[in-house]
Order: C-alpha cells, then structure tokens, then sequence
C-alpha cells in the first residue's frame, strides 16, 4: 500500500525530536521564564496541532483505502450527494472552538511579554545598538559598553532597548525568549530573562546584508555577585571608547569581542534620530564607508 | 465572442449596444475599483509621511492657496461640462458633444498649467521631491493625479478626431462614455486631495 | 558605468551562465532559421490573441522558471549542506536566494496559475474566448518581458540581493548601490502591470461570457477560485504599482519615502509590501484549491461535496487575506493589542480551510477513486498542506511567533504550503489538462516516477527545517558554524532538494516522451470529465465550441453525458463565428516597456524616453484600430469540426 509508504516518510523526521538533542533544539529548551511561556504557548498548540492532523490523516487514510476504485466494484455508482449540513457545521464549528482555545492563551501571552516576568526584581536596562555586522551593548547605569557579546544577570529581567544603525536586524536569543527587530531611528524593547548562571547563543534573525550570518554573540547571565564583579573588572581595566573609534567599530564589516568603560550613549543615541553614521550627521555620497560598501556589493572587483 | 458580440440591443443608449461595449464598460469600471485602490495606497502613504518633513517645510509653510483654488474651480467645472458631453450625445448632437468635450479638455489642460506652475514655485523655495518624506509624498500623490488628468487630455483628442472622422457610432459612443467616466473619477480623486491635503495641511 | 560593471564578471558560474544563453539563443536562431519557423513562430504564437495559446506561453515560461528557481535552491541547499563551506560566498548567496523567492513566486507560481486559468476558465464557461483576447495578449507579453528583464540582472549589472521582501533601508541607497534592486522594483512593475490586466480581463470574462444556464452557482470550482482570485488581483495589485514605483522614486529619483534620513520610513515599505504580499499568497493558493477540487471530483468520480460551503470559504478566505499582513512583522514591536488582533485574524483564516479540507475527504468518501497522476498530486496535497496549514497556524501566535519568526521553521512553513499548496496544484493541472493543451497524455508511468520522488524529497527536504528553525537557524544565513548541532538535518535536506530535483528531470523527459510516443487523446474527454471543458476536441478548435453549449447544472459536461450521451452539435445549428484579429501591437510594446524598463535600471534616461514614447504609439495605434475580428463561415465550421473529431 503506497500511503503507508509515505506516511512513514512524514513520521520519521519526528524521530530526530525524540531521538535526543532536545537541549540542541533552542526553542524547546527555555532556559527563562519569557522562553518558558513561549514553551507552553507552543506546546499547547502542538496538542491541538497534533489531534488536527490525526483526525485529517486517519480520515484520509480511511477513505483512501474504502474507496478506491477495484475489479470488485467496477458496478458501483458513487452516489450524487451534493453535501451534509450537520457534518459541515460540525467542521465548521470544531475549528472554531480550536482558533478560540488558541487565541486566548496567545493574547494573554502577547501582553504578558511586554512586561517583566517578576515584579520582585528590579530590571536592569541594557542599550542594543545592531551595526553592519555587530552588537553593541551598551549599560547606561554602570556605564560601560561591551561589543558582541552581553553579560547579565540571572534570575533579573533584563530590558533591551532595541535599535539599529542601519537595515534593520532582529535580536534573537531562543533559549532566553523571542525576538524583537531592532530598527535605525527607532527604539523597540525586548524583555528576556535567565533562569541561572549559563552561556546562550543569540544571533539576528533578520536579514541585513553581505556577513549577517555572522552576527551572532553570546549571552553570559551569572550570578548577582559575580556579575558585580565583572562589571567593577571592566570598569577598571577595559579602555575608553571614543567617536574615533567607534565610527571605526561602526564601519560595514566584522569585528571580535570588545569591552569598553563608558558607552557611546554619551554623544549618540541612534534611537534618537536617522542616522547612516557614529555622528549623525546626514550621509554624504562620497565617504568612505560608503566606498566600501559599493565595494562589497559588487561582483567584478 | 461569438453570437454575444453581435447581440445588438435597440431599446439601450448607443454606448451600450453591443455586447463588446458593455464588456468595454464594465471592464472600465473594474478597472476604476483598481485605480480606487491605487489612489488609496497613495493617499495611505501620504498619510503615513505628511508630518515627517525632516529639514524640508511643513505643510502648512508651503502650500499656496489660490493656485490651488483657482485649480479646484477649473477641474469642478470641467466635470461639469464632461456631463454635458454626454447630455449632448444622448440628444444625439455630435457638434455639441464635441464643442463640449473641446470645452472639458481646455479646462483640464488649464488645470494642469496651474498645477506645473505651483510646482515650480515650491521647487523654487527649494522643496523638491528629494527633499522630505513629506514632499516626496506630496508629489508623487498630486503628480500621479496630474498625470492622469494629462493622459484623460491626449485621450480625448484622440476620441475627438475619432468623432470628426467616423461620427457616431457604437463604438466612438462608448469611447466618449468611457472617458467621461475616467474624468468624472479624477475629478472625485481631486476632491480628496483638496481635503486631505490642501485643507488638512493648512490646516495642522 | 563601465563595461566592467556592466556585465557581471569574475566568476565561474556567471561565465557558464553567459555561455550557456549565448549557445541557447544562437541555437533557437538557428533551428528556427534551419526548418524555416520565423513566420510560423510570428504568426501562430508571437501574435495570437488565442487565450490557449496564450496560457501554453505562460505555462512553457512558468516551467522555465520552475527550473532557474529551482537551481537556484539546489544552489542554496549545496552551499548549506555543511558547515563553513566555501561553494558559494555571502554575496552570492544573498543574491541567489533573492531570486530564488521572486522568481518562484511571481514568475513561476503566477504564471503557472495564469497559464492554467487561460486554457480552462472560457472552455469551462463555454465562451470562444476572454473579454478581451488583445489585453490578454498584453498580459502575457509585459509578465515575458518583465521576467526577461529580472533574469538578466544575473549577467548584466548584477542580481536584486536584499530578499524578496526587499526590506528598506537595506533595499535602499544607502546599502544597495548596484542596480540589482532596480531590476526588482522595474520588473516587477512591469509584469504586475500585466498581472493587473488578467485580473480585470477575468473578472469581465467570468461574469459576462459564461454559457446560457450557467448561474454562478453552476460555475465549476477552478472558474470560481479564478473569480474571486481576480477580485484579489484587483485589489491588491496596484499596492504593489505604488509600492515597487516608491521604491523606484527611491532608488532612481533620490526622493525619500524609505530612507533613513529627512523623514523616510522604512516600515512603510514593510506595510505596503505585505499588504499586497499576503493577498498574493492566496492569489496562487485559491486556484490550486480550484484545481485540487476539479481533479478531485473527477478521479472520485462523484460530484464535489458541499459546493456552496466551498464557495463561501474561498469568499471568506479572500476577505480575511486583506486583514491579516501584520503577522509578517509581529516582532516590530507594534503592540500586543494590534499584534493580537492580526493573530486572531489570521487565525480565523483556518476555518474555511479547514472546512475546505473536510469537503473534499468527503468528496472521496463513497467515491470510486482513479489513482491517475492529476490526482496523486491532489491527494498527496490534503496531508502535506494540512502539516503547512497548522504551522502556519502556529506562527499566527503572536507571542510564539516571536521564537519562529524569521527561522527555518518559517522556511518550511511556507514551502509546505507553497509546494504542497500551488506546486502540487500546477502539476497536477498540467497532468490533468495536459490532453486539452496539447492533444496527448502525458505518460502516466513516468508521472507516477515524478511524484513519488518529488513528493517524497520535498517532505525530506522540508520537514527537517521544522526543527532546524527551533533550533535557532535563521533563514538567509549563507553558512553557519559546525558546533551548533545543524548539520545532519542539512544534509538530510540537500538530500531532499536532490530528489525533487530528479523528479522535475524525469517530468521533463516525460514532455518529450509523450510527445514523441504519448497516447493520443480522440475523444477529447480522456478522464470522463464533468465540465465543460472537456466537451470540446482535444485539442479544442480555436473558436472553441462550434455552438454555444445550454447549461443545466454544476457538472454541466456530466449531466449532458447523462442525459444526452454527451455534448452534440447540429450542423444546421451553426452559424458564422467572430474571432478576434492577431495582433504584433501587444508583443512590440512589451518590448518597449523592456527597453523603457532596461533604460530606468541604468538610470539612461534617453532610452527610456525612447520606450516611453513607443509605448505611446502602440497606445495611440490601439485606439484608431478600426479592427472588428473576422468570421467563419458556417462551411469552414463544418469542415473544422469533422477534421477535429476525425478520430472520435
Ligand atoms: C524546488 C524546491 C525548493 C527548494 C529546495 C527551496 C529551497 C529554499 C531554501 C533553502 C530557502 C531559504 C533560503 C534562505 O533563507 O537562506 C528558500 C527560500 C524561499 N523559497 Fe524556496 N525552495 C524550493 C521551492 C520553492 C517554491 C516552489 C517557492 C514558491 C512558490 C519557493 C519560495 C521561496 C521563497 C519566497 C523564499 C524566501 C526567499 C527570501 O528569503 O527572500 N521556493 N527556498
Ligand atoms: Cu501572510
Ligand atoms: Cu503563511
């Protein structure tokens, strides 16, 4: 029987879900309560997803088999019938009742996620500037800025404020919670928490130009304490950073990790105002960076 | 087509004899519902982006009410003399309906004049189309307008000259229909930019 | 600009590629100059106003696409197969999957669907051809030039490489200097202007040319789908005119709709572009539901169950299409009020799908079902587009939407529905009106062949991405590190995307081979079919229908067959038949809007002047054609019709 054939072929990929790497698979691990809301929302909805989907294959299956055309009943005559209006309210109405069951448990969540997940604590701010192609990070309260990579407190909601220089990106880090873009001229803000002392990957999930696959940088929540403490190390060790320098960090291209003790928040907020470049200042066509990335757009060279 | 296409029908207006006219017609106005949507999209946008005037002027610093009146009052009464064209056609008189027409299309082209030369004047002040969002907005919106009002002109005079050439017939009739209907349309895009432009900007 | 820039140069790929049409362009020349076919190819094809000629062009070009597109994927899943490689670089890659998006959806989905709908929709409302047959040759030529000019930005200036979606600012100056983006905003606009014409052309058709007796609940369900798809069109399309002439301004002109500085605001562009973007998703997506229930209700040999619930889903599912586009861009932050209202939206948007889905299980239920290969496809699409369905469900959760969006598991959402959705419904059309286009039947063996690989390798391909979008793989990413855990499912997925592959080689062989040895269809009716469509020869007559066939009830062909013992013609019936007159106009001026189109792209104003003022001309011509068509005489009509039905 050829649909029992492909129907396998629909259920094994399941097996690479159960069959381990459930802790490689971001989204179904939460590592926080956001991402923990996120896990029940979704689970919830693969309950329902799933009874969809057998009611519909088992049905197919069923008439499949019934119905098809055989020797034996080359004499049948499929009957004229042009419907059944109990059956059609019938799968009218059990959608119905599935979108409501859904929707409610989804608009409690999409407010729910704009606020922080406890009230016990108070949240910390961290300032995220996305650059072609990097993450800037900047802590306006203990005054220090960190690039590609992020460190924070656990069991703290930590609110990112969210923008760009620049095409628009998403901040995305899945263990921790859902994305949010981070877009030029405009701040957005995204609120994620981590349950204990960990490492996560979060990269941006939305596409801005030549080397965004490799806009990616880590999370590292610690404990309150050790997190004080790195931040008082970077305080006095990390150097300054200056316009200079960060037009230079802000220039189209890659770049490592990098720790500052103050952040560029003190001369530009590009959440404040249009802005192509590190002074704000209206682009002209012919500058430097610009040049570059001519260069980087083009085949031929 | 077939048999369809030959469906004569008597007892309707000349425009709507045969059956490729009334397909012609009611294609027209599907094609209306698009352009309904079109002008819609413009207007969203312009909406969206009338107060974003970056370093550029405001609305309100700029406009200029009385090329903007004096273009109301000819557009207004272009329409109106366009429903006299058709009047004329019912009544079968092909010399006034094209007296009228020749009447509509004068005042369209007068429409226009006044309209290029408001242009120039804010591109003078230096509020090109390159310099806001706003401005960007703004003439794209009233030149996509203006530009339909120059091609319902250089159309009319082509369906004018049909007129002298073949005279009356179901299908110059439809022809002549069918651009009033166009005219008539720019005329209530017109109204709209009045309000939501002109008004709303002098306004605010 | 120099000649450097001018041609795209420096890479391997693009030098086979330049060969490659070179050869293909001398060798068309040269065969139709060898067997003598320039007149033939004027005269039959390049000024038909035939709408089954017209839908055979479509469809040979949506083919051709399907293969650029799809190597274009084949590229894609190579260079991701494994981590760090090195196959394709970030430019390239960007680039390609650009074209890949546009070209699957407006070059080949639309005019697969386009094409199909050409050929069936007059012979199913038994009309001798569209409300006006010299736009829909216009149609036709502005979507060939359109995609012409699209698919030579691969050799000439260089391709689009900000995404279909073609998001600001990065689509814009400020990051895209080529002229790459151009071609998208000109092409686009081109073809969508055709685009635009089919729809009003359509919807005039539909509602004023069908058959005496057909009520519009007697229409079959294709000429429905189609309806209600043009009334889409209508409205959605001149979105995309503002839209793509925005982002021309833009580019082209300086102004600043979009740009970063003086007021410019890129999610407009967002809004804009899906607001026309997710309509054009049901655009494809409701004549595959019309195509499935034509097959569907034929190989089940049974009437299709719940007609007017059909046609009340797919008017419920056209309103709610124009409400639902803010779920492409949950994550900008709009608001949890208005992120779950277009939630719920969206949402709402499985009810009459799902009920869809419910009528055509019970439209086999009690059938006497016909494994043929026009109705695998149909099958295999009720489970595949089912898995589709209820993801995409899942990603209309806002607050979960967040986790999904922009990942592979919206990869494999789309392509579930996409593939499964319009893929499976053009080729289960092509194999279904394959003896209506072209006289014979495609082999069914060969057909079975194609779909067990192509079915099977997209389920390959695509489920696993499901799981790679969990697990933090975001699309666009042209490679990606080999500690992360992704590389099985990668592989698995090349290996998919390599079946589907050879199932197209083998539907390609199959073309051939039923055109040398395919089964010849006489009859005209090879599946015992229950529309009009298949009342007339195969292939039909151009006039289509000697007489006007009288209607009585939704399977209209079925109930003559019952009744009648089939659809007959009465010569003293006959009477002359107009025909509209070819014509070149509409293949000239697609060539100027390609010239005026070519000349914006490289903003060389004089030759779009030039284009502009032959596009003009063509329209002034058009309005002094004093041209009524032609007729046939009622003895040619007899001689045409014995020599039609010869075999029968
Ligand atoms: C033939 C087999 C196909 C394969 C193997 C394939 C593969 C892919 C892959 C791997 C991507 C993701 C690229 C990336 O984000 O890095 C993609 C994107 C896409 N595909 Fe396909 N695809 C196929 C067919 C189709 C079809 C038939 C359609 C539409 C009817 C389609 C529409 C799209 C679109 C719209 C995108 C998004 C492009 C973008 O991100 O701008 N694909 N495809
Ligand atoms: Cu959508
Ligand atoms: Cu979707």
């Amino acid at each position: 029987m050829k649909w029992a054939r492909w129907r396998a072929v629909l259920v094994l990929p399941f097996l690479f879900l159960f069959g381990g790497c459930v802790e490689r698979t971001a989204v179904l691990n939460p590592q926080g309560p956001v991402a923990r809301m996120q896990y029940d929302l979704i689970m919830w909805s693969v309950g329902f997803m799933l009874f969809i989907i057998v009611v519909v294959f088992t049905l197919f299956a069923v008439f499949l088999i019934r119905y098809r055309e055989k020797p034996e009943n080359a004499g049948y005559e499929p009957p004229d019938e042009e419907g059944n209006t109990l059956l059609e309210v019938v799968w009218t109405a059990i959608p119905i009742l599935i979108v409501a069951a859904l929707a409610v448990p989804t608009v409690k969540a999409t407010f729910a996620l704009e606020k922080p997940p406890t009230e016990k604590v108070k949240p910390i701010t961290i300032h995220v500037t996305a650059a072609n192609w990097k993450w800037i990070f900047s802590y306006p309260e203990e005054n220090i800025e960190t690039v590609n990579y992020v460190h924070i407190p656990a069991g703290v909601p930590v609110k990112f404020k969210l923008t760009s220089v620049g095409p628009m990106n998403s901040f995305w880090v899945p263990e921790l919670g859902g994305q949010k873009y981070a877009m030029d001229g405009m701040e957005t803000e995204l609120i994620l928490q981590a349950d204990k002392p960990g490492s996560y990957m979060g990269r941006s999930a939305n596409f801005s130009g030549e080397k965004f696959a490799h806009m990616e940088f880590e999370v590292v929540a610690q404990t309150g304490t050790d997190f004080r403490k790195w931040v008082n190390e970077v305080k006095q060790t990390a150097p300054k950073l200056d316009e200079k320098k960060y037009t230079q960090i802000l220039k189209p291209g890659l770049v490592g990790r990098m720790t500052f003790s103050n952040t560029h928040l003190q001369w530009i907020d590009h959440a404040k105002q249009n802005s192509h470049h590190a002074d704000g200042k209206p682009m002209k066509n012919d500058d430097q960076s610009d040049e570059a990335m001519t260069n980087s757009h083009h085949h031929g060279e | 087509m077939g048999e369809a296409a030959h469906r004569y029908d008597e007892t309707l207006p000349l425009e709507y004899r045969t059956q490729e006219s009334r397909l012609n017609i009611l294609g027209f106005w599907i094609f209306l519902g698009a352009e309904v949507a079109l002008f819609a999209t413009l207007f969203a946008t312009y909406l969206v982006l009338f107060q974003r005037t970056g370093s550029g002027p405001t609305a309100g610093e700029l406009f200029e009410v009385q090329d903007v009146l004096i273009e109301t009052l000819l557009l207004l009464t272009s329409s109106f003399t366009c429903g006299l064209a058709i009047f004329e056609m019912r009544r079968g008189r092909i010399s006034g309906l094209i007296a009228w027409l020749l009447v509509t299309l004068l005042l369209g082209a007068g429409f226009i004049t006044f309209e290029i030369r408001e242009f120039i004047h804010y591109v003078h002040e230096g509020a090109t189309m390159q310099t806001s969002a706003f401005l960007s907005s703004f003439f794209v919106l009233v030149g996509t307008h203006g530009a339909h009002v120059s091609v319902g002109i250089g159309w009319m005079i082509l369906i004018i000259i049909q007129l002298l050439q073949r005279g009356f017939t179901p299908k110059t009739a439809r022809k002549v229909f069918i651009v009033s209907l166009y005219w008539h349309f720019l005329d209530v895009v017109w109204i709209f930019i009045f309000t939501l432009v002109y008004l709303l900007g002098m306004v605010i | 600009m120099k000649w450097s820039e001018f041609f795209v140069t420096g890479e391997p790929l693009i030098y086979a590629a330049d060969v490659a049409i070179v050869l293909t362009m001398v060798g068309i020349v040269f065969v139709l100059t060898y067997f003598k076919k320039w007149k033939w190819l004027w005269n039959e094809w390049l000024t038909t106003v035939d709408h089954k000629k017209i839908g055979v062009m479509y469809i040979i070009c949506a083919v051709l696409m399907l293969f650029r597109g799809g190597v274009d994927a084949l590229l894609m899943r190579a260079q991701l197969t494994a981590p760090n490689m090195k196959f394709l670089d970030a430019q390239h890659y960007n680039e390609i999957f650009t074209t890949h998006g546009t070209i699957m959806i407006l070059f080949m989905a639309m005019p697969f669907i386009i094409g199909l709908m050409n050929i069936v929709v007059p012979l199913q409302i038994g009309a001798r051809d569209v409300a006006f047959p010299y736009l829909n040759a216009l149609s036709f030529w502005l979507f060939f030039f359109g995609a012409l000019l699209f698919n030579i930005s691969f050799v000439i200036g260089g391709s689009p490489d900000a995404g279909w979606t073609a998001y600001f600012p990065l689509a814009g100056n400020e990051f895209s200097h080529g002229v790459g983006n151009n071609y998208y905003a000109v092409a686009l606009q081109i073809s969508g202007i055709g685009t635009l014409m089919t729809g009003i052309n359509f919807l005039v058709t539909i509602l004023k040319m069908r058959a005496p007796g057909m009520t519009l609940m007697r229409m079959p369900m294709f000429t429905w789908t189609i309806l209600i798809t043009c009334v889409l069109i209508i409205f959605a399309f001149p979105v995309l005119t503002v839209a793509l002439a925005l982002m021309t301004f833009d580019r082209v002109f300086g102004t600043q709709f979009f740009t970063m500085a003086n007021g410019g605001m890129s999610m407009l562009w967002a809004n804009l572009f899906w607001i026309w973007g997710h309509p054009e998703v049901y655009i494809v997506i409701l004549p595959s539901f019309g195509i499935f229930s034509e097959v569907v209700s034929t190989f089940a040999q049974k009437r299709l169950f719940g007609y007017k619930a059909m046609v009340g889903s797919i008017v419920g599912i056209a309103f709610l299409s124009f409400i639902v586009w803010v779920h492409h861009f949950f994550t900008m932050g709009a608001g949890p009020a208005v992120n779950s209202a277009f939630s719920i939206t969206t949402m709402a948007i499985a009810i009459p799908t799902g009920v869809k889905i419910f009528n055509w299980l019970f439209t086999i239920r009690k059938g006497k079902i016909r494994f043929t290969t026009a109705m695998l496809w149909s099958l295999a699409f009720i489970p595949n587009f089912v898995i589709g369905g209820v993801t995409g469900v899942m990603l209309a959760m806002a607050a979960a939407d967040y986790q999904y969006h922009n990942s592979y598991f919206l990869i494999a959402h789309f392509h579930y529905v996409l593939i499964a959705g319009t893929v499976f419904a053009c080729f289960a059309g092509l194999h279904y009106w394959y003896p209506k286009m072209f006289g014979h039947i495609l082999n069914e063996r060969l057909g079975k062949w194609t779909f067990w690989l192509f079915m099977i390798g997209f389920n390959v391909c695509f489920f696993p991405m499901y799981f790679l979008g969990l697990m933090g793989m975001t699309r666009r990413m042209y490679t990606y590190s080999a500690g992360l855990g992704w590389t099985p499912l990668n592989v698995v997925a090349t290996v998919g995307a390599v079946l589907m592959g050879i199932g197209f080689i083998v539907l390609c062989y199959n073309i051939y081979y039923s055109a040398r040895y395919g089964e010849r269809d006489m009859t005209g009716d090879p599946w015992n079919g229950r529309t009009l469509e298949w009342a007339t020869a195969s292939p039909p007559v151009h006039y289509n229908f000697p007489v006007t066939p009288v209607v009585e009830d939704v399977d209209a062909y079925w109930v003559m067959k019952k009744k009648y013992g089939g659809f007959h013609v009465k010569e003293e019936d006959l009477k002359p038949i107009h025909m509209p007159s070819n014509s070149g106009r509409p293949f000239w001026m697609s060539v100027a809007f390609f010239v005026a189109g070519f000349g914006l792209v490289f903003k060389w104003f004089a030759l779009a002047i030039v284009g502009a003022l032959f596009i003009v001309l063509g329209l002034i011509l058009r309005s002094f054609e004093d041209d009524d068509g032609y007729h046939i005489p009622v003895d040619e009509i007899k001689r045409m019709e014995r020599a039609a039905r010869k075999g029968a």
